[in-house]
């Protein structure tokens, strides 16, 4: 049944666990996994922030939601999965497709609108699939990635393999009712996903306090029978337990399990958004005291697990990577015209 | 080395801006994620943060400066602030990327600059003329000659089935044929069907094959279509389609876009079947034929059957179909009995309209339940010595424009016939496409029988009065013959 977190994340109490002083369940960790979590949120970071320059730029167009701030949670899911495991998302999507181990020069053309893009630039920041990778998209239409992730989680029962579905919702999506509807079917048929709600205290403009009395997502489970629980989304070691212990529940054939992400998002909710309702302190305080990344480089500092050297090696193969695919984005042709025409139906082959 | 810091576009639409307020001044160390400035943009005021490390060097355009063209140099950052190292050099000279050809243009507008170098280079032209349609699976405009080949071969033995057995038949046998293909629904399986369509189906194949779900139209059309995503070839019923419409967002947003959305890697074989259109007597909610919405939409395929041995062969070519299918079925329909092929697997291929009956004075156009008014509106005019040749397109998406261009070239006139609304229906895109393709063949307007442009009442006589009826069919033709 729901519980309550073992570290809740808080605006108004931030970093008692981070930061400072390293959590003792780091020193369980070893060194390469350490050096691994912390690699992968640097790359998300350092890409979104090359993706919000090619935006200035004007080299992507449209909607652009950039992942800044919440790396540990895609970051520390991964690290629960294993070969098989699907995922599905919604529109801010860059982190998630790059965690799968999607290539940053696929996405990065895709959001350039180019041939080299995972979708031949058709479908564009919001729009990205890898079957090889697992990924699922890349949902534009808040909340609908719901009920197909558990769709995804019927598909493996049914043909009896051992797969998890991570189906990944923000706070804002949290409130439709097809989330509802899906938690029902989905304990009723005993489906494996874990409903991740990345709850970064806005859905767009719109505060939880804003938008809900009941504040706390992970206990809405509870009555629909799926357990849930709390976590500091900003700590990517307990974000990668919690996985651990929620994919364990759904490969036992237990159902469905719910973790109720506490994260935050640097950035507006899209390029355009001024982020006129939260002030500059509240983000910086998160920036200052919470950061994801900083955590892991406190710990792996502090413990002796590397150097700076180390670090900026890592930094160095990071923005080599980030600057690489930004190059491959430009250089990439947009999709000739004949594209238009294509991909609308599959070849009928009985 | 210096980095230019160019003005940011911030908004999907803007393409110059107000820098508002310098947040740094010249000297001032900055990191990444920094507030710089602030900048209005056509939408509103935004915060514009450092990208990279350094030390700002000049400011080149002064607080309060309107019309800042995206891309225009702003402001320097000095490189001795940039991380040391054989990293830096190279770090620099990439964030500089935006000057070699983002900066002589700043002037344009960066949705120009947005269109690419490359293409222009290679086709020595913008793209900006979408090329003509190929023919594709769902456009048969240019098959020169329509498939006038028999369902079945002669000879064949037939029997008589009404058009729920001919469903169910099409199910189990595909069921039994493919392993992945599933039926799921509200009381598809203890309950043996709503219509009975499904009787027998979940004795036959298990709870796992044939699913009962609650009543929530929304979540379990999305599960369907996310376990098609996933490999398997879900069958989703809908108690009727006038309750699809709580699932339509997943049919239209989720099925029938992801394969081009995802560059051709991800399709959704599925269909989405139940009974569609008026029923008699159950009123405005319960009571609306939804051909000519789900027939707009690029990605799905439309079916709507009116003979039991279409509803078998159709339903089956739907069910392997890789794409997503809409089966619109008839409740009234349901029980009619027409000859079905006695073949081991009689499948009808889509797009492939059938003449029901043939003659040379005037078209009608129909499917589905119309066709039952069509067929006795022939049968009246032929004894006015008026012989109306009948065609049934089965499938509404893909359309067979071919078969109808041929007969109204014969003809000279057309009439369609359908239950749906009269506005954007089907027989709408008919004459609009014939008036294009066929004008000089027509000798009169074609005119567009349908349902009436009023909710269904639920009054007897006025539910009536709502639905077109042969006699509807009998003065249309009569009008486009002028006897």
């Amino acid at each position: 049944m729901a519980r309550k977190p073992a570290a809740e994340a808080s605006l108004k109490e931030p970093a008692k666990d981070s930061a400072e002083s390293a959590p003792p369940v780091a020193t369980n960790i070893p060194r390469d996994d350490l050096l691994k979590l912390y690699r992968d949120m640097l790359l998300i970071r350092r890409f979104e922030e090359k993706a919000g320059q090619l935006y200035g730029m004007g080299l992507i167009g449209g909607f652009c939601h950039l992942y800044i701030g919440q790396e540990a949670v895609v970051v520390g899911l991964e690290a629960a999965a294993k070969e098989g495991d699907k995922r599905i998302t919604s529109y801010r999507d860059h982190g998630h497709m790059l965690a799968a181990g999607m290539e940053a020069r696929g996405v990065m053309a895709e959001l350039t609108g180019r041939i080299g893009g995972y979708s031949k630039g058709k479908g564009g920041s919001m729009h990205m699939f890898s079957r090889e990778k697992h990924f699922y998209g890349g949902h534009g239409i808040v909340g609908a990635q719901v009920p197909l992730g558990a769709g995804l989680a019927f598909a493996d029962k049914y043909l009896g393999n051992d797969n998890v579905t991570f189906t990944y919702f923000g706070d804002g999506a949290a409130n439709q009712g097809q989330v509802y509807e899906t938690y029902n079917m989905a304990e009723l048929w005993s489906l494996p996903v874990v409903f991740v709600i990345e709850n970064n205290q806005y859905a767009m403009g719109t505060s939880v306090k804003r938008s809900t009395k009941s504040t706390t997502f992970f206990g809405r489970g509870e009555a629909f029978g799926i357990p849930g629980e709390q976590v500091d989304g900003m700590d990517v070691l307990a974000v990668k337990a919690a996985g651990e212990k929620a994919v364990a529940h759904c490969r036992a054939g237990n159902g469905p399990y719910i973790l109720e992400m506490m994260t935050y998002r640097y950035r507006g909710h899209s390029m355009s958004d001024p982020a006129k309702y939260r002030t500059r302190e509240e983000v910086q305080k998160m920036r200052e005291e919470k950061d994801a990344i900083e955590h892991v480089r406190q710990i792996l500092v502090s413990g002796g697990h590397a150097s700076d050297d180390d670090l900026k090696a890592i930094d160095k193969d990071i923005k080599d990577i980030v600057n690489d695919s930004a190059d491959f984005a430009r250089e990439s042709p947009e999709p000739p015209a004949e594209e238009l025409w294509t991909d609308i139906y599959a070849e009928a082959n009985a | 080395m210096a980095i230019q810091i160019l003005m940011p576009a911030l908004s999907p639409t803007m393409e110059e801006g107000t820098l508002a307020k310098w947040l740094v001044k010249e000297g001032d160390a900055v990191k990444s994620g920094d507030i710089l400035a602030e900048i209005e943009t056509d939408k509103a005021t935004m915060e514009f943060e450092a990208v990279d490390e350094g030390t700002i060097g000049k400011l080149l355009v002064a607080e309060g400066t309107q019309g800042v063209k995206v891309n225009t140099p702003i402001a320097t950052l000095a490189g001795e602030g940039d991380e040391a190292g054989d990293a830096a050099p190279e770090a620099a000279a990439r964030t500089n990327d935006a000057q070699p050809d983002a900066a002589p243009r700043a002037d344009e507008p960066p949705a120009e600059k947005g269109k690419g170098e490359n293409s222009r280079d290679e086709t020595g032209e913008a793209p900006d003329k979408a090329p003509a349609a190929p023919k594709s699976a769902v456009e048969t405009v240019s098959t020169p000659e329509p498939d006038a080949s028999p369902d079945w071969p002669e000879g064949t033995p037939v029997k008589q089935m009404t058009v729920r057995e001919a469903l169910r038949e099409a199910m189990a046998e595909e069921m039994e044929r493919d392993e992945a293909v599933f039926l799921m629904g509200e009381e598809v399986g203890e309950y043996q069907g709503a219509y009975k369509i499904s009787q027998g189906l979940l004795d036959k194949f298990g709870p796992r094959r044939v699913v009962d779900t609650p009543i929530t139209e929304h979540g379990f059309a999305g599960i369907g279509v996310g376990a098609a995503f996933g490999g398997l070839k879900p069958i989703v019923e809908f108690m009727t389609f006038n309750f699809a419409m709580q699932a339509i967002d997943h049919i239209i947003n989720s099925a029938a876009k992801t394969l081009y959305m995802s560059g051709g890697q991800m399709g959704c074989q599925i269909v989405f079947r139940g009974p569609n259109g008026a029923a008699a007597r159950v009123a405005a909610q319960h009571s609306q034929d939804y051909a000519a919405w789900y027939a707009a939409i690029p990605g799905l395929k439309v079916v709507q059957p009116y003979t039991a041995a279409d509803a078998k062969g159709l339903l089956k070519t739907a069910i392997r179909d890789p794409n997503p299918v809409i089966f619109l079925e008839n409740e009234i329909l349901y029980g009619r009995t027409f000859d079905v092929p006695v073949l081991d697997d009689f499948t009808v291929p889509f797009g492939k309209a059938r003449i029901a009956r043939a003659g040379k004075d005037v078209t009608i156009v129909s499917f589905g339940i119309g066709m039952a008014h069509a067929l006795e509106a022939a049968e009246t005019l032929a004894q006015d010595g008026i012989e109306a040749e009948v065609i049934d397109l089965r499938t509404v998406r893909p359309l067979d424009y071919a078969t109808i261009l041929t007969s109204v070239q014969k003809t000279n006139r057309c009439v369609t016939v359908e239950e749906g609304f009269p506005v954007g229906s089907i027989g709408n895109h008919l004459s609009a496409w014939l008036m294009e393709n066929a004008f000089d063949w027509l000798d009169a307007p074609v005119i567009n029988c349908a349902g009436k442009d009023v909710p269904m009442p639920y009054a007897a006589n006025l539910e009536k009065l709502a639905l077109i009826t042969a006699a509807d069919v009998v003065e249309a033709v009569r009008k486009v013959t002028y006897r």
